[in-house]
């Protein structure tokens, strides 16, 4: 039967021969993922009421990203409760304040083409850059997971994106999500599964193949995928793990998606959404003279190695304004680890940038470095819903890092291309 | 049935401002006491038990905590109604046993308007203006669910069954 690369996917997880979009079935979950914040903390609870132990703590990774580092009493006890509960559990894959699950997880090796994960977080789409299915559940579903190694779902249709042509110079995956949250909007992907495909997709490093993945979660999408490829096979060997038969994970060529949107890079502009919604994404060029008192540069979505390499080849001899605060929070402590050994975060401080703690940070209000009353800000991040960053008068602007670095420097939104044609020239 | 009071909100009520990120380490009380304040500072204050909210496109879009299901049933609202929903958000919704109904006649409700809802018969009537909304009917394996009153009980009983056959 024809079939789509979600639906392989799913059947295999459902020990099934084929599914058909529509076909409520259980799945086997290969892998749960959990955070600080929705994991042990609110699933020891429910696993206690259920008399339960997990179903098998080797399938399970545990990171803490969201409240890093405890800041309060508060947060403090909310770290405690889950070191103390990953050795009550003996789980053995724990990352403690090691980077933001959706990127700790490949990083260290637990992604590979056809597995079936689920991840305590709206951004677990992100692995779907992996040729595998991962979507994201609330606590208790986790919970449920945690206790049973089931899920049920609903087999999603497939959307499809076919991006074609080079993105310029300036113009990042980030723009790319922004440009189809404005067009499709942030019920678009109807929680169906939401494919990238095209000459653009396969040009582009994993860490930007997850920036389209991770925004699945703006259209909506119950998921973001990626067939896997060379590229794929040699970041898993390069985090030390094996990818295993990636030619069984690619969707049939006679396979007909529900839609197709075509997206044109090559002409691309860089985007910038104003307050309070990723779909209100236009060309930087159309938002105007904005003044800034904040740029912010991390999350899953905006801080890998690659978003920084970004931010450094605008920021490279360069002061961000005198009324501006940049802030930095590499997504992990292997990619700060990176980027102190290859000179970035010295082109970055030496610009101004404060470094933070790898974590969620400012992002949604868990960590440091928040906003106050009426502070306008542009950030990297995924999301710039209304008090998501702090205060609910603050206003947050999202851009690609090129954009959040150059606004930094102009001290008002601005359009990274000219300082980047600067450097070149 | 009993007719429930309506709390109207428009498009895009996302998880942020049903359960603000800076308040979620603390208990969910404390976390109900800001829900929805953002769009409408009234709500918290002034919801009473048993009314119902009502949404328009994606409510519930965003992030899975699922406090901003459980803020909602702390202040004692017995249903969500809307256009459509954020997809985890409507998982955890009828995981924990708050009726999430979706139906495209949704803009015919108006705030303050009194509805009776019957979420087996996927219907919504406005006993306020006398229109019969058809909603789309929730599947067979979440109205059992919803039936053993949520994801925790329904576990309870199959955990149960096991340990009787073990
Ligand atoms: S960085 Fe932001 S979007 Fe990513 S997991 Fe953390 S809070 Fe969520």
């Amino acid at each position: 039967m024809v079939q789509t690369l979600a639906e392989k996917l799913i059947a295999r997880a459902a020990g099934h021969h084929s599914v058909a979009s529509g076909d409520v079935v259980t799945c086997h979950v290969d892998l749960a993922m959990i955070h600080d914040s929705g994991g042990p903390r609110r699933a020891k609870p429910i696993l206690d009421r259920l008399g339960v132990k997990v179903w098998d703590p080797k399938k399970i990774v545990v990171v803490t990203d969201h409240f890093v580092p405890a800041y309060d009493t508060e947060t403090a006890t909310i770290q405690k409760l889950t070191r103390d509960w990953v050795a009550d559990q003996r789980v053995p894959n724990f990352y403690d304040m090691q980077g933001i699950c959706h990127v700790v997880l490949p990083e260290r090796g637990h992604f590979k083409p056809g597995m079936f994960v689920v991840g305590g977080d709206s951004h677990s789409p992100t692995g779907g850059a992996f040729g595998l299915y991962m979507f994201g559940v609330g606590a208790t579903e986790m919970a449920g997971v945690l206790a049973t190694g089931e899920i049920w779902l609903r087999v999603p249709e497939t959307i499809l994106i076919e991006c074609e042509g080079q993105l310029s110079p300036g113009v990042a995956a980030k723009d790319v999500m922004l440009h189809l949250c404005a067009r499709l909007g942030m019920d678009g992907g109807r929680y169906q599964a939401v494919q990238y495909v095209g000459g653009t997709v396969t040009a582009l490093p994993m860490t930007e193949r997850m920036t389209l993945c991770n925004m699945a979660a703006e259209l909506g999408a119950q998921t973001g995928l990626i067939a896997p490829d060379a590229t794929t096979v040699d970041y898993i060997r390069a985090a030390g793990a094996d990818p295993g038969d990636i030619a069984r994970w690619q969707g049939d060529a006679e396979a007909v998606p529900a839609e197709r949107h075509r997206v044109d890079a090559t002409a691309l502009a860089p985007q910038v959404a104003a307050p309070h919604s990723p779909a209100n994404s236009a060309p930087v060029a159309d938002v105007g003279a904005v003044q800034i008192d904040r740029a912010y540069i991390g999350a899953c979505t905006g801080a890998k190695l690659v978003d920084l390499h970004m931010a450094a080849s605008v920021l490279k001899g360069r002061r961000i304004a005198s009324n501006v605060r940049l802030l930095v929070a590499p997504a992990s402590t292997r990619i700060a680890a990176q980027a102190a050994a290859d000179g970035t975060l010295a082109t970055l401080t030496e610009a101004g940038a404060i470094l933070l703690a790898s974590g969620c940070g400012a992002c949604a209000g868990y960590g440091s470095g928040l906003l106050s009353e009426g502070e306008v800000c542009i950030a990297s991040t995924a999301r710039n819903f209304k008090g998501r960053m702090g205060a609910t008068t603050a206003q947050v602007y999202l851009g690609s890092p090129y954009t959040v670095a150059a606004s930094a420097v102009a001290g008002r939104i601005a359009d990274p291309r000219p300082l980047l044609a600067e450097h070149a020239s | 049935m009993t007719a429930h009071r309506v709390w109207r909100f428009g498009d895009n009520i996302d998880t942020d401002v049903l359960a603000p990120g800076i308040y979620m380490k603390k208990p969910i009380a404390e976390i109900a006491a800001h829900c929805l304040e953002a769009v409408e500072p009234r709500f918290a204050k002034e919801v009473r038990p048993g009314d119902v909210v009502v949404g328009g496109r994606g409510f519930g879009m965003g992030s899975s905590r699922e406090q901003a299901v459980e803020a909602l049933l702390q202040l004692g609202v017995v249903a969500v109604l809307a256009l459509s929903f954020g997809g985890i958000f409507y998982r955890n919704a009828l995981n924990y046993g708050l009726l999430a109904l979706a139906s495209s006649d949704i803009h015919r409700i108006r705030q303050d308007d009194l509805v009776v809802v019957d979420g087996v018969a996927g219907t919504v009537i406005d006993e306020t203006t006398g229109e019969r909304l058809t909603c789309e009917k929730l599947p067979p394996h979440l109205l059992a669910m919803i039936a053993d009153g949520g994801l925790v009980p329904h576990l309870e009983k199959r955990f149960a069954r096991q340990g009787a056959q073990a």
